[in-house]
């Protein structure tokens, strides 16, 4: 009996996950994380972006153990205070903590980046995987829409659509997806077209799979490593463009602690209490720079090709 | 003979793939106006609840609702009315400002030399220093200076622009006194140079000013560096990248072993092969600082047409908005698409 047949248990965990013939599909998935966790835990400039993040995460989720307050309530008797033990990142022209609004304002910018990925995913998998399976003028019509959407100029499309739409996140969110997919459709339609003619599509046609169980259940897990590379890499700026749309006043509004909306109040301040408006900037700069370092290092894992550039 | 014979035909075949390129750019470019111009109609026409009532407030009594509804053409279909709205774009006219009623066209006229003037001196300063950067990074690739490039590139991917641009003025202008405050010029100078070409440097050196020119300068150089180092960052990168292909490839190596000299393989050799790549990467760099200048604009107080557009949109001039979108949006996809041409015709490799 070879160590490869005995159960998890007797061999440990680790010798599980390298075992060289794994006994089941999903030991060979695990497996696979395993590795790329591997390498991707060498990757000094992933793991440091890594660490942000989850960052970021953590201190949303714990909002209201790591804050005294929601950051909403105006307490004029302490204005525009200074740096100090009470106020970590001192208080703001309506005496509001600022770390209580940094804090809660990560919420708002992972609820942005979310938004905007849950919509502009599976908009660009839906297209990019249907033109390259399909081909033919399916394939032309969609790429030539993609392009369209590629050469338009975002910032301002995502302005004059706000403009119309009414200022809010929802509507800004609404804008930035609509100029931010089209990119992903180009990637899936490459990467569809890279494996349509591969012996695991066939076999799965030759078996009688409808062409929506082929895309759904192998192609699109095949193309979700560089969709996921291309989010986090473009998560920057998407946090960016929202940031600039809230600085604005075309984003969240006040009174919620949106960080580029908390830049634009803060502005008059800079010259006396430069605090205000900088550290709204730094988080964003913390946060975004994370994202891109995650994503350097995602590609970098899952995309050797790709990692020289 | 025979040798005139092939010469021709090879020549007539380039020609008529070129040709094709062309013919192929140009359906792209025309559709994507299309597509333009059938969002901002979207976003003008469609998608206000009521667009009588932008234009006449909704005190105004029903005759003369039932006068502008016509006027519109709201009353028609709605491929008629994008179609009309065509025929006043092509025409140059955008409508009616509210806020300067004045033609918005001449508006845009009056903003827009300003934000070219930015974006070009920018994109100046982006090329002058990062394709050198780019250049010695790929040459000492995995070295000091192309850590330092790459982490630049970070940075620059990371900021937020109108963040940077507040702080670099309270630094610069609010403590050392270094350059001039927000605005393009001080307000003393302002309306004495007159108006030839719209840049404020130029008509100051046509007209000899060179107090104004001086004060113009100390105005642009904040803003322009700023801007200028986002476009660096990705011009460096770019470049990096570029020359990393090249300097990997065999006649590289064939150089050096014919015993060309280490700056000859660099310049004469990998970066001539480099060069078109890097315009089109230029063409897009002007492209997104054009669009992008809204922000930069907005914390410099600069008049440019970014400026233009979010005042506008503040003072629900909807005209304006849709005028202002669809003239930087022309030009953000003539650029891209120019570049594109350009490097598909001069470029054998892109034709393939």
């Amino acid at each position: 009996m070879t160590l490869d047949n005995k159960p998890l248990d007797e061999i440990g965990l680790k010798a599980w996950l390298l075992a060289v013939a794994p006994k089941s599909p999903a030991q060979a998935r695990c497996q696979r994380a395993y590795l790329a966790w591997r390498s991707f835990r060498s990757n000094p400039i992933g793991m440091i972006g890594l660490c942000i993040v989850s960052g970021l995460i953590i201190v949303a989720v714990l909002a209201p153990i790591l804050t005294s307050g929601t950051g909403l309530e105006p307490n004029l008797g302490n204005r525009l205070q200074p740096f100090s033990w009470d106020h970590w990142f001192g208080t703001d022209q309506l005496g509001r903590d600022i770390y209580d609004r940094i804090v809660w304002g990560s919420r708002i910018t992972l609820y942005i980046v979310g938004l905007v990925s849950i919509i502009v995913v599976p908009i660009g998998l839906a297209i990019g995987t249907v033109a390259g399976y399909l081909g033919g003028w399916v394939d032309n019509f969609l790429m030539r829409i993609t392009d369209i959407f590629l050469a338009f100029p975002r910032l301002i499309l995502a302005l004059a659509l706000v403009a119309a739409l009414g200022s809010g996140i929802e509507n800004a969110v609404l804008a930035i997806a609509l100029t931010t997919w089209s990119p992903y459709a180009r990637i899936a339609r490459a990467e569809v077209l890279s494996i349509r003619k591969a012996e695991f599509i066939l076999a799965a046609q030759s078996q009688g799979a409808s062409s929506a169980r082929i895309l759904l259940r192998h192609v699109v897990p095949m193309c979700l490593p560089s969709i996921i590379v291309r989010l986090t890499l473009d998560m920057a700026g998407i946090i960016l463009t929202a940031a600039g749309l809230g600085f604005l006043g075309l984003g969240a509004q006040p009174p919620l602690p949106e960080w580029g909306a908390m830049i634009s109040t803060g502005r008059q301040f800079l010259l006396d209490q430069w605090w205000v408006p900088t550290v709204p900037g730094i988080a964003i700069f913390v946060v975004s720079l994370g994202f891109c370092l995650l994503g350097d290092g995602l590609r970098d894992t899952l995309d050797p090709k790709a990692s020289d550039r | 003979m025979q040798l005139t014979k092939t010469v021709a035909a090879r020549t007539f075949a380039s020609l008529s793939s070129q040709l094709r390129v062309l013919s192929s750019v140009a359906v792209t470019l025309l559709l994507t106006f299309i597509g333009l111009t059938s969002v901002t109609f979207t976003i003008g026409r469609v998608m206000p609840a009521d667009p009588v009532l932008a234009v006449i407030g909704d005190r105004a009594p029903q005759a003369a609702y039932d006068r502008v509804y016509k006027e519109m053409g709201l009353d028609r279909p709605i491929y008629e009315q994008y179609y009309r709205y065509l025929g006043e774009l092509s025409r140059g006219d955008l409508g009616t400002s509210i806020m300067t009623s004045q033609p918005v066209l001449e508006d845009i006229k009056r903003f827009f030399p300003a934000t070219l003037e930015l974006s070009t001196i920018a994109t100046l300063i982006g090329v002058l220093l990062g394709v050198p950067m780019g250049v010695l990074a790929a040459v000492n690739q995995g070295r000091l200076l192309d850590h330092f490039v790459r982490i630049f590139g970070l940075i620059g991917y990371s900021v937020p622009v109108f963040w940077l641009g507040m702080v670099g003025l309270l630094v610069f202008y609010g403590k050392l006194d270094w350059v001039a405050g927000p605005g393009r010029i001080d307000v003393y100078y302002d309306g004495i140079v007159e108006t030839v070409t719209g840049f404020i440097l130029i008509d100051a050196a046509i007209a000899g000013e060179w107090d104004i020119f001086h004060n113009a300068v100390s105005h642009l150089i904040l803003p322009s560096i700023l801007l200028g180092s986002f476009a660096l960052a990705y011009i460096a990168r770019m470049t990096r990248s570029f020359m990393l292909d090249q300097l990997n490839q065999e006649y590289i190596l064939t150089a050096r072993v014919k015993g060309a000299s280490e700056t000859s393989v660099i310049w004469r050799h990998a970066f001539r092969n480099v060069l078109v790549q890097l315009i089109t990467i230029v063409g897009l760099t002007y492209a997104s600082l054009l669009e992008g200048s809204v922000l930069t604009e907005t914390v410099f107080s600069w008049p440019g047409i970014g400026q233009y557009i979010t005042t506008s949109l503040f003072n629900a001039d909807m005209n304006a908005v849709l005028g202002g979108t669809v003239v930087v949006g022309i030009c953000f996809v003539g650029i891209n698409m120019l570049s594109d041409l350009l490097y598909k015709t001069v470029d054998p490799r892109a034709r393939s």
